[in-house]
């Protein structure tokens, strides 16, 4: 029987409740301070963020024999806390980013909505009811939408906060149909109690089966798997920089989590079948997404194919069905997500002194900021995978987890993917080490928030790169609770 | 505790390098000069090492080993033997040589000499690893930084397309081997990247079979063995001078030394078995190699291709499998490293004073700079094996090699010898000798100190090796039965 209540389950859910509490905090601050002082926001932000990672770190650290609270609702587990770390962290990163977008200057709505939508993803974290879930799902997705359409004046940022909105809840309303016909199979909405019922056998797994399609394709939707893929670029694109960074990173590892916590949870019954759908996704969000990502000319669009690419080497994880395999899905989601961060905070630093997010534009950045050069160098070779940094053992543990399961093949279409996504990494990096152009004597001023930023995302990309024995440990203990 | 001599010299470049960077740009010199005297420390290191290894006991010395990733058993696991030491020690040389080479580099030094360090900074650490984890890692750290060093400071017409296919090609190979390399990890089981104790891990025959050509050709497509050296003669030509050398003395004894360390090693029955297949391709290397570099008319093409087959002449070595011909392709890649460096740099001189590099249009260079045709002179005997010389002590245990395990591989790999002694000559006619073209007549400068250093040190080695061979070879002996020992054909 699990507890419906118990006063030690606050504390568990303490980051959600401090989240909200920030919320209102932040739009309080917005209306009494005067508009000269409002630029701080980011910082303030910035800084909430952080002390409830430090106070989640502290408080809310599940305990080994800690299982579903709030009568099965949620999981106090390893992967949710982790996966709420790094919700925090990114939310926290891309509030310092924000800092810098005049547009959300004097804006506490901007951040309420983040630390809103980073409230839903910890919750999504958690879930382990369908109903929750859902709900979770929502409570992330919504403010999204209207981060993604913010700058009001710019058609294009409208556009991609349309775009995302439809598409989201088309694919909703399609996992939403998934999710009735499992609670109508079973009777159950709690997904480890659908695993015994569906375990039973006695539905044909053509159905089940089916249920499950439709489950995916609402998660393929929010980690951009292809073929669920085609709101990102112009999303990625239209959205304000920082939102883009914040959808790329935490908004896809909270669709990872969801992703495994279900699909390992809830159908044991028929792993082969879904597993088998995953290895094909995985196959075409690596291989379109780099292949498209080639004849990119916008940076924030390359990076958009770019992350549906990354979605598949993150899938191999999963595919891999081991629990060395999940590690590495999360060891590698970590990777990535400082990484992209740190890429994000090179477009967005540029994009303001340069006003452009052309490729081409980026000739001479290493005589005008070799700093940042040498920023954006580190980022895109750790997506490509090149060592010492985070990208690098990120690929090698999923691929070692494929090679581990036998799927020999599914880790030589990842390594001639990584070839294919170096060639376009080394694209841009050609042009902003090797192009000229005529503003080379024009600096690029980077704020101090933006800087902060870099050299977080940057340390910790080279620190999980060179040093990444303690970070598998903590994934290693994060995946065991998920088997 | 012993002084971690290994880490140290592998570190020092990296730190180095990352110290440059937070210099300011402006001052050019003491750049250079922070530069040069990090290469001289590790060049010191590396030869102090090299003198205190104990030949009559052979095996791995200088071992220092820390735990790394200890889930899935890394560990940071370092040690010589010797085969790895010389070329520890031709990485010291060629690095302090480069620096020395590059003190008129001009555009961006920091960043040059710093992606320069990063990339030294791999490759020592692929010659000291001895945990496969640990080697892959510095591989590809070696690999990448001649991106940037090629497509920034290289000849303007080809860099951008060189530089890309470099790295394509490297990458492609090194991940084609990392998938072996994890194969070979998860059927041995043992929980462990341990070099030594994935030795003993007696992998099945059919095993072995089925992924020696991934690991071995994977890593070879650095060593530049055929069809896969196609990247090599372009990289060559495109890359600065200092690049250059590093590249073809160095990085192209990287991936034989790899193909070697994991391909041969952890899968001896997979090299029996596909020794015949590496035999015919390194002797197509060598010949065939050899022929293009006779029709080039590119001073720096020749080279280029001289070195696809010279690394040929390793290859063969290798597939030998028997004492002498591993003894023999030890000392090769040392050999030719310093030789190869040379002749780079000669190339460079060349080219920075006549602005061109087409043999036709040069000559009479001697009159200029005697010493640069003098040593460019030894780097060719080097180069066509002639006695007293390293490269003599190279080949003749190859061949020596090669007779026993295939007299014809043996009869046509000469053919290489004799058309690389045709074109050796023919250049040093065309640019060295003979009549001075009117527009360089009054123009060319003299080399300055530096680069003599980097000549008397270049040169003084190939004679040394040449004269005195129990220098090298008794150490390069000891890793060659131990290699033997694995292969069980001692």
């Amino acid at each position: 029987m699990i507890p419906s209540y118990d006063s030690s389950m606050i504390l568990a859910i303490l980051p959600e409740i401090l989240l909200l509490a920030f919320a209102g905090l932040i739009l309080a601050i917005d209306l009494i301070w005067r508009p000269s002082k409002q630029h701080n926001l980011g910082w303030i932000s910035a800084g909430g963020f952080l002390v409830i990672l430090v106070v989640t770190i502290l408080f809310s650290r599940p305990e080994p024999a800690e299982g579903l609270i709030f009568g099965g609702m949620l999981r106090h587990d390893w992967p949710a806390f982790t996966f709420k770390l790094i919700f925090l962290f990114a939310a926290g990163i891309t509030s310092l980013l924000s800092a810098d977008v005049r547009s959300a200057w004097g804006k506490g709505e901007y951040y309420a909505l983040i630390a809103v939508t980073t409230l839903g993803m910890n919750m999504m974290a958690a879930s382990s009811d369908l109903i929750m879930l859902y709900l979770a799902i929502e409570t992330t997705s919504i403010p999204m939408y209207i981060l993604a359409g913010f700058l009001k004046v710019d058609e294009k940022s409208t556009e991609s906060g349309l775009k995302y909105f439809l598409f989201g809840a088309f694919t909703s309303a399609i996992m939403l149909y998934g999710f009735t016909l499992l609670f109508g199979f079973t009777g159950k909405t709690n997904i480890y109690q659908l695993a015994e019922a569906l375990q039973a056998g006695e539905l044909s797994p053509w159905v089940l089966g089916g249920s499950a399609i439709l489950v995916l394709v609402g998660f393929g939707f929010k980690v951009s798997a292809v073929p669920f893929h085609f709101w990102s670029p112009d999303v990625y694109e239209g959205a304000p920089t920082p939102i883009t960074a914040y959808i790329s990173t935490a908004s896809k590892a909270a669709g990872f989590v969801v992703l495994v916590r279900v699909m390992l949870a809830a159908f044991p019954a028929i792993t082969e079948y879904w597993s088998s759908i995953l290895a094909a996704m995985a196959v075409a969000s690596m291989t379109l997404g780099n292949l498209i990502a080639l004849a990119q000319k916008n940076i924030k669009r390359l990076l958009a194919y770019s992350s549906i690419a990354h979605a598949g080497y993150a899938l191999i994880g999963l595919v891999a069905l081991s629990s060395f395999g999940a590690a590495s899905l999360i060891f590698y989601l970590v990777a990535y997500v400082v990484t992209n961060l740190a890429a994000f905070a090179v477009v967005i630093l540029f994009a303001r002194a340069a006003g452009s997010e052309e490729i081409s534009d980026y000739a001479g950045l290493s005589r005008r900021s070799p700093g940042l050069a040498l920023a954006l160098l580190v980022a895109f070779l750790s997506l490509a995978g090149m060592p010492p940094l985070a990208g690098f053992v990120g690929k090698f543990y999923v691929f070692a987890a494929a090679v581990q399961s036998d799927l020999i093949w599914l880790a030589f279409i990842g390594v001639i993917n990584a070839i294919i996504g170096l060639y376009y990494y080394l694209t841009v990096l050609k042009v902003v080490y090797l192009y000229r152009s005529e503003d080379e004597e024009v600096p690029i001023p980077v704020s101090r928030p933006a800087s902060l930023a870099l050299v977080v995302c940057v340390l910790a990309i080279v620190l999980i790169g060179s040093l990444s024995g303690p970070w598998l440990d903590w994934a290693v203990d994060a995946a065991q609770s998920l088997f | 505790m012993d002084f971690p001599f290994l880490s140290v010299i592998t570190f020092i470049p990296i730190v180095t390098g990352l110290l440059l960077l937070l210099l300011p740009a402006e001052r050019k010199n003491a750049i250079r000069w922070v530069a040069l005297s990090a290469a001289s420390l590790a060049l010191l290191f590396s030869v102090w090492v090299y003198f205190s290894y104990d030949t009559s006991l052979g095996g791995y010395q200088f071992e220092e080993q820390y735990t790394w990733i200890e889930q899935i058993g890394v560990s940071y696991h370092v040690g010589v033997d010797g085969m790895s030491l010389p070329l520890v020690l031709l990485t010291g040389i060629v690095m302090f040589t480069g620096v020395l080479i590059s003190w008129g580099v001009d555009d961006r030094p920091r960043e040059f000499f710093a992606f320069l360090f990063i990339l030294a900074t791999g490759v020592f650490g692929v010659f000291v690893a001895l945990d496969l984890f640990m080697l892959f890692f510095f591989y590809e750290i070696a690999v990448f930084p001649m991106y940037l060093l090629i497509a920034i400071w290289g000849w303007k017409v080809t860099r951008e397309y060189a530089a890309m296919k470099l790295t394509l090609y490297l990458f492609i190979g090194s991940v084609v081997a990392l998938v072996g390399a994890l194969a070979i990890y998860f059927t041995a089981d043992m929980q462990s990247f341990d070099l030594l104790e994935l030795e003993q891990a007696g992998l099945s025959t059919a095993f072995q079979r089925f992924w020696f050509p991934f690991v071995f050709f994977g890593f070879a497509v650095l060593g530049g063995i055929f069809p896969v050296h196609n990247w090599s003669p372009d990289g060559h030509v495109a890359a600065p001078t200092a690049v250059s050398m590093f590249h073809a003395g160095v990085l192209m004894k990287l991936g034989a030394f790899a193909a070697l360390r994991v391909g041969i090693m952890l899968l001896p029955e997979g090299a029996q078995f596909w020794s015949p297949l590496i035999l015919i391709l390194a002797t197509v290397n060598v010949v065939y190699g050899a022929f293009i570099a006779s029709v080039q008319t590119d001073f720096k093409y020749v080279i280029g291709f001289s070195s696809v087959s010279h690394m040929g002449l390793v290859m063969l070595g290798f597939a030998t499998l028997n004492r002498q011909g591993l003894t023999g392709a030890g000392i090769q890649m040392f050999s030719h490293g310093v030789m190869t460096a040379l002749f780079f740099a000669v190339v460079g001189m060349v080219y920075d004073r006549a602005h061109t590099r087409e043999i036709p249009k040069l000559g009479g260079f001697r009159k200029f700079m005697p010493l640069v045709a003098i040593s460019f002179i030894i780097g060719g005997l080097v180069s066509m094996g002639m006695p007293g010389f390293s490269g003599f002590i190279a080949e003749f245990p190859i061949f020596l090699g090669l007779w026993q395990k295939a007299p014809i591989v043996a009869i046509i790999a000469v053919l290489g010898i004799v058309i690389t002694a045709g074109y050796i000559m023919r250049v040093i006619r065309g640019v060295f000798f003979g009549e001075v073209p009117k527009e360089f007549e009054g123009h060319i400068t003299p080399i300055n100190t530096f680069d003599k250093v980097a000549l008397y040190l270049l040169s003084g080695i190939l004679i040394l090796v040449g004269v005195y061979p129990a220098v090298i070879a008794p150490m390069i002996e000891t890793g060659a039965i131990s290699i033997l020992r694995l292969v069980g054909g001692a």
